[in-house]
């Protein structure tokens, strides 16, 4: 589509960022990180059905450093797109559109998506020690 | 004063001839998401530092089979629903946006048809 050099109505940078806006985009890059992310996780299937040899080894990428960075990284996107997500779905029901109702679980969502997160990997911790 | 047809109305299957089907079978498999991942993540977590055959003796049991391969094919399709708002959103030139639908779904499918058949290989193996 051509657009030549017409002028463009003002677009997101003159808005200033508000909580329900930034929740929105983030929802949507969320969404996509953990598409993303579930490359490992398929991979991690595979290299368990392809046998112990290759699979400690992606176990011990895995439990490296950056191994659980990126794993604490998409167990958070995957959080918040879980939390925020049941936020959608209750409004997709007609409920909770008012714009105090709006911010309220948008403030939940973050709050959940903190304990969520820090509560599976404290879990995790608990369970398999550092 | 519209000018849609009556029966066309009725329809209600709009410009892109599919109507909210797309829509509704997106909030359909997030809401089948929900409980799925929230099982399998607290399973994982639950599963730190378990060995390679605790890990085969998790997955070769029916119900954690069946619920993984659920997982993986509704979070997938779900995956692809998502994708495919995003790039119709982004990418606007028309060839451009046909392959990336192209390629996104195509590897959609690869993943999904990788992790299914790696959990069947894993059960029936024994």
């Amino acid at each position: 589509m051509s657009r030549g050099n017409r002028p463009l109505s003002p677009h997101l940078q003159v808005y200033r960022p508000q909580l329900t806006s930034v929740l929105s985009i983030l929802f949507r890059i969320m969404g996509v990180a953990t598409s993303v992310g579930s490359i490992v996780l398929i991979w991690w299937l595979a290299a368990a059905a392809s046998g112990a040899e290759y699979f400690e080894l992606v176990q011990s990428f895995l439990g490296s450093w950056f191994g659980r960075l990126l794993l604490f990284g998409w167990t958070f996107a995957l959080v918040f797109h879980l939390c925020n997500g049941i936020r959608h779905l209750y409004w997709d029901a007609g409920k909770g559109l008012e714009l105090e109702t709006a911010y309220a679980s948008g403030k939940a969502v973050i709050v959940f998506t903190v304990i969520i997160t820090l509560g599976l990997w404290g879990l995790a911790y608990a369970v398999g020690g550092a | 004063m519209s000018l849609r047809t009556p029966l066309g109305r009725a329809r209600g299957l709009g410009s892109a001839k599919d109507g909210s089907s797309h829509w509704w079978a997106q909030r359909l498999t997030s809401l089948a998401l929900v409980p799925l991942v929230l099982w399998f993540v607290f399973s994982v977590a639950l599963m730190t530092g378990a060995d390679y055959v605790q890990f085969l003796e998790w997955v070769q049991s029916p119900v954690v089979a069946g619920l993984l391969i659920l997982l993986i094919s509704v979070g997938l399709l779900h995956s692809q629903q998502g994708m495919q708002v995003v790039i119709e959103d982004y990418v606007h030139g028309e060839a451009s946006k046909v392959l990336s639908l192209f390629l996104s779904l195509s590897v959609h499918v690869v993943l999904g048809l990788t992790g299914i058949l790696s959990i069947l290989m894993i059960l029936f193996r024994g």
